[in-house]
């Protein structure tokens, strides 16, 4: 008896003692892993700093070394003439025009088949959502080749229809599947309740699903948003005529055609800047949405 | 004629007749409305997936310009890639950017994850600023890298000057314009640590109360909890990382065109030189198909070797 509570008190003791030094230690753990995020956080920033940086220099301080970090004098005009300097308000004006078809091709379509995958029963679902999601395998290059002699037999070169188009037909099996893995969660109780009041299926989906689905639509359309808005080699094969070219596009030109003399980087930083920015703004306001929509491609994918 | 008629004209009705009793069923109503609602995607498989897949197969076969009629040439498109001393350069550049950049990315993206995870006030501010870099256009971010490691004024030569170590042409280089490439996707590592983070956070609170309880210190704990729960999210980014960086394009074609001396030479690169800029359709087409058949393979090995280690649960 007695050695056993003898064992036990310095047990006891033993887990106290530990206890207090865990807490020290976890101070310094946490102090340890500051220091370490603030030092990642400082490497992650610096391209960013020097991008802004550069883009408010005056052309002689570009090229300036060691590198100045605050530009002086600041000089806005940058913006203005990098902007002025290519036709950037058709670049925006086309990248926009291919961003609002693609929005609406991808939420209407992607989310009817999402439906009709999540919440109807029929015979040959599941191989048709086995196909979809082969298609989500399937690169986006191998297919490059002959979608590119199928569209110019179409007539499509030098226009945005085979940037859009395409979308029309399930929006992409990656954000049908969004779709139908959010349409899912919802109970079937909803639907039994639509039915019985004599609801048509598109009008339980249309009334009930679409409204109750908001998250689900935010986080595809900025998914959408941002493939339209960077796509690069999209644009690089269908399109030829400077008039029509998007954002991506007109960006890398600046760079190839200032390449026979002297590339100005005060302006090239300055069109980054101006392409990126929207981006980081969208970011910044839907941040929840962003993440919720990279963590749903990663768990359930 | 009329013995014909009376007995023929049921007939017909009951066809058609059987197919409406059918669509008046439950069944049959799912089933119509089934497909109406993924007929927009069954079209799309047809005409940008399936019709493609079997022109590409088509075309392997093919000498074709685009301008003279196709000419069949059986298998010499084969036989000119396994010839093309540049299809291995590609196959080579391409294979040890994926080697280098995935492992690396997987690593550093998990450790900023286990980081991100410490329950910590301002935390919010690290997520952010590690997960913005993976926002940012390819288009912009190869024109922003090219600048960086510009020899003469880019950011990474100053910062080495301050050590007094002397200028790098890191693009003009053979010997550097990899490396400084697969350095440069380690930028946008808050992709994969995002879902890492969902997956650490999905982690039970029991497993490591326990563990403690037993004595384990956080070694122990990562080797034995952290790691193990989280294979199936290692496994998936890894399968990612391993097709996506197959596919790499736009920071070859814009900050190096696959120079110097083709060190940077990428897959794709080599793809959209052959089709688009010698218009060589059958060769382009055969590459995609090996390209796909590289990616297919990969994964099956990837799933054979680790995806056995995995735990799900």
């Amino acid at each position: 008896m007695t050695t056993e509570n003898a064992q036990l008190t310095v047990q006891r003791q033993i887990r106290e003692t530990t206890g207090k030094n865990r807490i020290k230690g976890d101070a310094l753990f946490r102090g340890i892993i500051l220091v370490i995020l603030c030092l990642g956080a400082v490497i992650m920033i610096a391209p960013f700093a020097f991008l802004l940086s550069s883009s408010l220099k005056v052309e002689t301080q570009v090229f300036q070394f060691p590198i100045q970090w605050i530009p002086n004098p600041v000089r806005w005009l940058n913006y203005v003439d990098s902007l002025t300097q290519k036709p950037f308000h058709l670049y925006f004006q086309n990248t926009m025009i291919i961003v609002l078809l693609n929005q609406v091709a991808i939420l209407v379509s992607a989310s009817l088949v999402g439906y009709g995958f999540a919440r109807i029963d029929f015979p040959g679902r599941n191989f048709w959502f086995g196909v979809a999601l082969a298609t989500m395998m399937l690169p986006y290059y191998v297919t490059m080749v002959p979608q590119f002699i199928l569209f110019s037999r179409l007539g499509w070169m030098d226009g945005f229809l085979p940037l859009t188009v395409p979308y029309f037909f399930g929006g992409g099996a990656f954000n049908v599947f969004l779709f139908r893995q959010f349409f899912r969660t919802l109970p079937e109780d909803l639907s039994d309740a639509a039915r019985m009041d004599g609801c048509s299926e598109f009008e339980i989906y249309w009334r009930i699903f679409v409204p109750l689905s908001t998250s689900v639509f935010i986080t595809v359309s900025i998914f959408t948003f941002m493939a339209s808005w960077n796509d690069f080699i999209g644009p690089l094969l269908y399109i030829n005529s400077p008039e029509k070219f998007t954002i991506a596009l007109g960006l890398s030109t600046y760079r190839s055609m200032m390449g026979v003399g002297r590339t100005r980087w005060d302006l090239l930083m300055a069109a980054s800047v101006a392409m990126t920015t929207p981006i980081v703004i969208l970011f910044f306001i839907l941040q929840r949405y962003f993440i919720k929509g990279v963590v749903m491609s990663g768990i359930k994918g | 004629m009329n013995n014909t008629l009376e007995i023929s004209q049921p007939q017909i009705q009951s066809g058609f007749g059987r197919f409406l009793q059918w669509f008046k069923t439950p069944r049959g109503r799912r089933t119509i409305t089934g497909y109406l609602f993924i007929s927009p995607f069954i079209l799309g498989v047809f005409f940008w997936v399936l019709y493609p897949a079997l022109m590409a197969a088509w075309l392997t076969f093919q000498q074709w310009n685009l301008i003279t009629p196709p000419k069949f040439v059986g298998l010499q498109n084969f036989e000119t890639m396994f010839a093309d001393s540049l299809f291995w350069q590609a196959l080579k550049v391409t294979s040890i950017y994926t080697f280098f950049s995935v492992p690396m990315g997987l690593v550093l993206s998990f450790i900023l994850a286990l980081l991100i995870n410490t329950k910590m006030r301002g935390i919010a501010f690290f997520r952010t600023i590690y997960y913005l870099p993976s926002i940012v256009p390819a288009v912009a971010s190869a024109v922003l890298w090219a600048w960086i490691y510009n020899t003469d004024f880019g950011l990474i030569n100053g910062i080495l000057s301050y050590f007094g170590i002397a200028k790098v042409a890191w693009l003009q280089e053979t010997a550097y314009a990899l490396p400084a490439l697969i350095l440069m996707s380690l930028w946008s590592a808050g992709q994969a640590m995002i879902i890492f983070l969902a997956g650490l956070q999905g982690i039970d609170e029991i497993y490591y109360e326990a563990a403690k309880i037993d004595g384990a210190g956080r070694w122990s704990q990562m080797v034995n909890i952290t790691i193990p729960m989280m294979s199936s999210v290692i496994f998936f980014n890894l399968i990612l990382g391993i097709i996506n960086s197959f596919q790499i394009f736009t920071a070859g074609y814009l900050m190096t065109n696959g120079g110097p001396q083709n060190a940077t030479l990428f897959y794709v690169l080599f793809l959209y030189r052959v089709g688009f800029q010698y218009l060589k359709m059958g060769y382009a087409a055969a590459l995609s198909w090996v390209l796909f058949f590289i990616i297919l393979i990969l994964t099956l090995i990837v799933f054979k070797t680790v995806g056995r280690r995995v735990y799900y649960q």
